[in-house]
């Protein structure tokens, strides 16, 4: 659906992405994570044509991002970082306004507005002023509004950012609803390792303009952890010296540590190490009030291909200037 | 193909403009102001403005020196005089003084205006078949109101001295007093407007007036209006449709024309009743020539729109350009007075020829092959700046 070939885009002299290339499938969820100012938004404005690349090429649909633009424009829908919507105009007349943009027929366009707005249960707020909206509700005609053409391809630069922990559930959602029922395809850039996690059918991890890595989810943590790898925490209120012993003498067992009076850190290789952990304990007679499979994380991931943590707890994004014309790229740092 | 394009371009534009002046409408406070500015325009420049030469109970000491010739005293009759005068035009008051130094006492302390002082040999001169002196005093901090009265009052004394020279001629060589004036005053001056009807600074004013408040509406609207939707974000939603570039540059336009033309309209509706102008060309061409001059200026407009990367910027190049067009394009001060080099900067202006040609049009009673200079010069303009700004606005776009 999405080929990217060497994009890059520099602005004056500072490249903010540097020859990157991937593919997207049809009908995936495809997931840029990365650190603020990792060139996410930058990729996000070139794939929708807002942006020129300095260098490369990327087709959506089989058609040239630069050269065929409005055939481009046609089949995709952006949700950007900031709400496009107007706050005087009411939640219809803005969907009216972008959908006439589009060139969609009035009696068509008026059954969509309708449909979309059931869709994420603003049906009675049609005719609100948008300015008068949640944050929650805002963000939800945000993402409708990229859906009027029913496009192909959804761009969503950081849907969930800024909203609270209810609103962000509803939005991932409607994110895997629309991607489920119209089999669209979507792009989705954030910072949050979670998001990624829970939405994304496949990751790529962007740092300093390039792609890291780009697997699914649970390939990109063997990266880290190598294939069988497990990590238990186990909580154990009649821990004996003994038991520690006998579990480090398990050949599976790579390293134990006791990490206080009840829990012991088991580390262990090879595909049945659970199995045989477990049956070690039970002919132990160990009492097991509770065993936790300690997952690498795509935290981890990030760790292990940059060499450095991802600014995650971070809430809010450094917020660029502004995009467009002269847009002047500060290195944050 | 084209004219399908062209077509659906004119639909995205007429859309864009519809929904910008949706959003005009309903903010309120920004209504309020888009009414009150040509009110407050129009207000200040038409009453702050000294119509001409007209006093208006202007503060003038009067130190009468004259020690008269044998209990008569000819300076008497001349205060009189300027007394009648003064009241029935309401022009000044008079006040009393004791000599040269307190009048200038009195208008350093800006108790007087000016002043007049009699000398103390005025009747026995003028008895005598000699010139009686009268000293008129200005203020040299005030050159515009020194200017005032200086002609003011020469005039009115000017006046007094033929009424009495006429006088004296008449009963010395025993004619008529129409004889003796025209002995006195052989030249009668007579001024006459090329077009019939009475004329103040408005009528000059309110053309130029109308002129500005649309030009500025539309240069510092429309970067002001795209540099907004590009901060809020909500032109990438436009930029990411498949509509032609041009169709947001054109609906804005539309929109901020709309806005341009209904200040002007207040403008004219207030020129009219309140400050009694008249228009004497059609005032449908008076609209057109508006509209020629939005064009003659949008590319300019956009050229300005394409390099500023945040509203705060665009307005600021926007003042600073607009600010000497309102000096230097002869809508406030005729550019004849402007020494050469202004009057050169001047007529490379867009605004001076809009100015100009409503001006005509409204006082003159002008038709189109009148302004055919006007109108060449504001269409080519117009299109050479669109020329370079099309193509500027479309790169920029896209960066």
């Amino acid at each position: 659906m999405i080929e990217v070939r060497n994009l890059t885009k520099k602005f004056n002299g500072f490249t903010a992405v540097d020859h990157i290339s991937f593919d997207v499938k049809e009908s995936e969820i495809f997931g840029l994570l990365g650190p603020n100012g990792a060139g996410k938004t930058t990729t996000i404005r070139m794939l929708s044509t807002l942006s020129r690349p300095t260098e490369g090429t990327a087709t959506i649909g089989g058609y040239d991002i630069a050269k065929q633009d409005n055939k481009v424009r046609q089949q995709i829908g952006l949700v950007s970082e900031k709400m496009i919507m107007y706050d005087r105009l009411t939640a219809e007349e803005n969907l009216r306004f972008f959908g006439k943009l589009y060139n969609i027929p009035q009696s068509t366009l008026n059954q969509r507005i309708d449909e979309l707005l059931e869709l994420v249960q603003l049906g009675q707020w049609k005719d609100a002023k948008v300015g008068t909206f949640s944050t929650g509700m805002r963000q939800r005609m945000n993402v409708i509004r990229a859906l009027l053409n029913m496009p192909k391809v959804l761009f969503l630069d950081e849907p969930t950012l800024g909203l609270d922990p209810q609103s962000t559930v509803e939005v991932r959602e409607f994110i895997k609803k629309v991607n489920r029922e119209n089999r669209t395809t979507i792009i989705l850039t954030t910072h949050m390792m979670t998001e990624a996690d829970r939405l994304c059918d496949r990751i790529g991890i962007i740092d300093h303009g390039k792609i890291a890595a780009l697997d699914t989810s649970t390939n990109l943590k063997k990266l880290v952890s190598g294939n069988d790898s497990t990590v238990l925490k186990l909580e154990i209120p009649n821990l004996t010296r003994k038991l520690v012993t006998k579990m480090e003498s398990l050949d599976c067992v790579k390293s134990v540590s006791q990490e206080n009076a009840s829990h012991l850190k088991i580390h262990a290789t090879g595909d049945k190490a659970f199995d045989t952990i477990i049956d070690a304990l039970r002919a132990e007679k160990a009492k097991v009030n509770s065993v936790e499979n300690l997952q690498p994380t795509l935290e981890d991931v990030f760790l292990n291909i940059t060499g450095r943590e991802m600014r995650d707890k971070a809430d809010g994004k450094i917020q660029m200037p502004n995009h467009g014309p002269f847009r002047q790229q500060r290195r944050i740092r | 193909m084209i004219r399908m394009g062209a077509k659906t371009m004119i639909s995205h534009s007429l859309r864009i403009a519809w929904k910008d002046l949706m959003e005009l409408f309903r903010n309120r406070m920004g209504l309020v102001l888009l009414i009150l500015m040509p009110i407050f325009m129009m207000t200040m420049v038409g009453f702050i403005y000294p119509s001409e030469t007209s006093m208006n109970n202007v503060s003038i000491a009067l130190v009468n020196e004259d020690t008269g010739v044998g209990g008569f005293n000819l300076s008497s009759i001349f205060i009189t005089t300027l007394n009648s005068i003064s009241e029935d035009a309401d022009m000044m008051k008079l006040k009393d003084a004791s000599s040269l130094e307190e009048v200038r006492e009195m208008i350093q302390a800006g108790d007087a205006e000016g002043g007049i002082v009699i000398s103390s040999d005025f009747t026995a001169n003028i008895m005598g078949g000699q010139q009686g002196t009268i000293t008129i005093v200005t203020d040299q901090s005030n050159p515009q109101m020194s200017a005032i009265i200086q002609t003011v009052l020469g005039e009115v004394i000017e006046q007094m001295g033929t009424a009495l020279a006429q006088q004296n001629v008449a009963e010395q060589l025993n004619i008529d007093p129409g004889t003796a004036l025209a002995v006195v005053k052989p030249f009668n001056v007579q001024v006459k407007g090329s077009v019939e009807g009475d004329f103040s600074y408005f009528d000059f004013i309110a053309p130029g007036i109308m002129a500005m408040t649309v030009m500025m509406s539309v240069m510092t609207g429309l970067p002001a209006a795209i540099s907004h939707e590009r901060e809020v974000g909500t032109l990438d939603g436009m930029m990411v449709a498949p509509i032609n570039r041009l169709s947001v540059i054109l609906g804005k336009t539309i929109a901020q024309m709309a806005r341009g033309i209904l200040q002007g309209v207040l403008i004219l509706v207030l020129a009219i009743t309140l400050f009694g102008v008249t228009v004497h060309g059609s005032i449908l061409l008076v609209f057109a020539l508006l509209l020629l001059g939005v064009f003659s200026f949008v590319g300019l407009g956009v050229v300005l729109t394409s390099f500023a990367k945040e509203q705060e910027t665009a307005v600021m190049m926007m003042t600073t350009i607009m600010f000497p067009m309102m000096f230097l394009s002869g809508v406030f001060f005729p550019i004849e007075q402007m020494p050469w080099f202004m009057q050169a900067i001047s007529r490379a202006l867009p605004l001076t020829y809009v100015a100009d040609a409503l001006r005509k049009v409204m006082v003159l009673g002008a038709d189109i092959p009148m302004l055919t200079t006007e109108l060449a010069i504001l269409i080519g303009f117009g299109t050479v700046m669109i020329a370079v700004a099309v193509p500027v606005f479309k790169r920029a776009m896209t960066r």
